[in-house]
């Protein structure tokens, strides 16, 4: 990281050039065939309405469902992300531990997560969370015209109040299958810390808790945060899979728009995007973060 | 381990004793029948060829390895399993490593405060008292805002020390401390050592350092494959009254 600087070429090259040739004669191709072979009548604006439109009675832009879709999926994404990082904490630490049982129990998680595939996991979870748990907990029937419920505040985190327990489902099969994967990258980074600093805490006569809070786990965290900034990330894309148990998030909002309009390829086009500067926004920002922080410690 | 009330408590001025002690890595059988005595104000130094299982032995008395045989005691203790009272002992025993460990996600003076605070709820000022006063005799208080990859070798073993001593430690264990120091910085760390001992710090160190032996020591304890070979007063030892293998060693380390 402190090494010399990069010897980067900013210079293009003809092998450069030859490159930026294929890519374009294949897009030219690509763009040839849907405009001219494949007959299609494209219409943009019909299901851009769906992403933002313009309300005559309020004179002003609304957003409509596509827009909705994003919330709903940011929401999903943070709440999954909140408690699989909770998830992930004990379970890696359960995988580091000395305990055979605890590691046993951990390795199993993380093991039937990885080798089942998300839909099959999304599906057995979702119906044992919402036909079992839900109920248990009384999460269906809650207060629904409660003063914190009916805020503003209640609809930013957590969204429509009607659809509060399938949200919480929704984020809860998230969180269970993508914890599996921080639990890895947990125990990565406590397993990185030299053992030397481990025998020290010790040494000073800190209980096994106070090792864990006060030495170990703020280097670990520190270590972890690019992979699990990624994982964040990757979380948002894989919640697209929870379209599939009728979470509305931005998926599940266009399989409905595309069936409306009948404009596919638009809708799915527009989505993709929508993602992408989404991710793309996020990776960004994290890569940014990092770069300052690393500056901050030298 | 072993029914400890049953026995007769031990000399109350002695705070480390093996007693028959054995230790294996699997197969490999680290500590033969360790029997040693460390008495208050005593500064025993532990030499030995590496592998001789110096470092093992002084490990085992705060417990970062667990013996398999026989029982140690530290200021009255049995050392054993029982994780409240290991943490009790751990407390009493102040250990500096090869490599520092300084905690480098902690400022310098965090260091040191943090065994003061964990262990006996004394607030942060308290606690900053307590560390400065340990951190300016090791002369290095004019350094507790920065960081520990900040300073250099001698500087975080000396931050180490005052971290140790900052729990009012009864027994010191130094674990070869300047083996892993540039030349011109050893002598920094051992000074700090020998105003130790001065001041009547009870004191185990491992070390190939022969001239601090042979300044600070009272006692030389040698060890080779796992036994001590030798456990004599300074005098004897550096005067000949030793065996053969420790006087192939010590030939060996001092021929330079």
């Amino acid at each position: 990281m402190n090494g010399p600087p990069l010897q980067t070429r900013r210079k293009l090259t003809s092998v450069d050039y030859i490159c930026f040739g294929l890519v374009g004669a294949i897009i030219a191709y690509a763009v040839y065939r849907v405009s001219d072979v494949l007959v299609y009548n494209w219409n943009w604006s019909r299901v851009f309405n769906f992403v933002i439109y313009y309300d005559e009675e309020k004179a002003r832009y609304v957003p409509n469902l596509l827009l909705k879709g994003i919330a709903t999926t940011l929401r999903l994404a943070f709440w999954a992300t909140i408690f699989a990082a909770t998830i992930g904490l004990v379970m890696g630490y359960m995988r580091t531990s000395k305990n055979l049982a605890m590691r046993m129990i951990s390795r199993c998680y993380v093991e039937l997560v990885r080798n089942i595939p998300p839909v099959v996991f999304i599906f057995i979870f979702y119906f044992f969370l919402s036909g079992q748990l839900m109920p248990l907990v009384g999460l269906d029937d809650f207060d629904k015209n409660g003063a914190f419920v009916s805020s503003g505040v209640f609809y930013m985190l957590f969204g429509d109040p009607r659809l509060f327990s399938n949200f919480v489902a929704g984020a809860l099969c998230l969180a269970l299958f993508e914890g599996a994967y921080i639990t890895e990258i947990v125990r990565a980074g406590i397993q990185s810390i030299p053992k030397g600093q481990w025998e020290a805490a010790r040494a000073v006569g800190l209980s096994p808790f106070d090792v864990l809070r006060d030495i170990i786990f703020p280097q670990a965290v520190r270590k972890i945060l690019p992979p699990l900034a990624g994982q964040f990330i990757t979380l948002i894309k894989d919640s697209a899979i929870v379209s599939l148990i009728s979470i509305q998030e931005l998926t599940f909002l266009a399989t409905e728009v595309a069936s409306t309009t009948t404009k596919v390829f638009e809708t799915w086009i527009i989505v993709g995007a929508m993602y992408f500067i989404l991710c793309y926004s996020f990776a960004a920002l994290f890569g940014h973060l990092e770069k300052r922080a690393l500056r901050a410690r030298r | 381990m072993s029914n400890t009330s049953a026995r007769p408590q031990p000399d109350p001025d002695t705070l480390i004793a093996f007693e028959g002690v054995g230790k294996w890595f699997d197969q490999f059988q680290a500590l033969k029948d360790i029997n040693l005595s460390v008495k208050q104000g005593a500064r025993v130094v532990v030499c030995g060829p590496s592998g001789s299982g110096k470092s093992t032995m002084i490990r085992c008395v705060n417990q970062l390895e667990n013996h398999q045989q026989g029982t140690i005691h530290v200021c009255g203790r049995e050392v054993y399993g029982n994780m409240k009272q290991l943490e009790q002992v751990r407390r009493e025993v102040g250990m500096v490593f090869q490599s520092f460990n300084l905690f480098p996600h902690m400022s310098i003076l965090q260091n040191v405060t943090l065994g003061p605070i964990r262990n006996s709820n004394l607030s942060r000022s308290e606690a900053d008292d307590i560390a400065l006063h340990y951190l300016e005799r090791v002369q290095i208080a004019d350094q507790a805002d920065k960081f520990p990859s900040q300073l250099s070798g001698g500087q975080q073993q000396r931050v180490a020390i005052a971290r140790a001593l900052a729990m009012k430690p009864r027994v010191m264990l130094f674990d070869e401390p300047t083996s892993a120091l540039d030349p011109e910085m050893i002598n920094e760390v051992l000074d700090v050592m020998t105003e130790l001992a001065d001041d009547g710090m009870t004191m185990m160190v491992v070390t190939h350092e022969m001239g601090f032996a042979r300044e600070v020591a009272d006692r030389v304890v040698f060890m080779d494959e796992g036994r001590i070979e030798e456990n004599c007063g300074k005098t004897e030892f550096f005067a000949g009254g030793r065996g053969e293998r420790a006087q192939a060693f010590l030939s060996k380390i001092l021929q330079h």
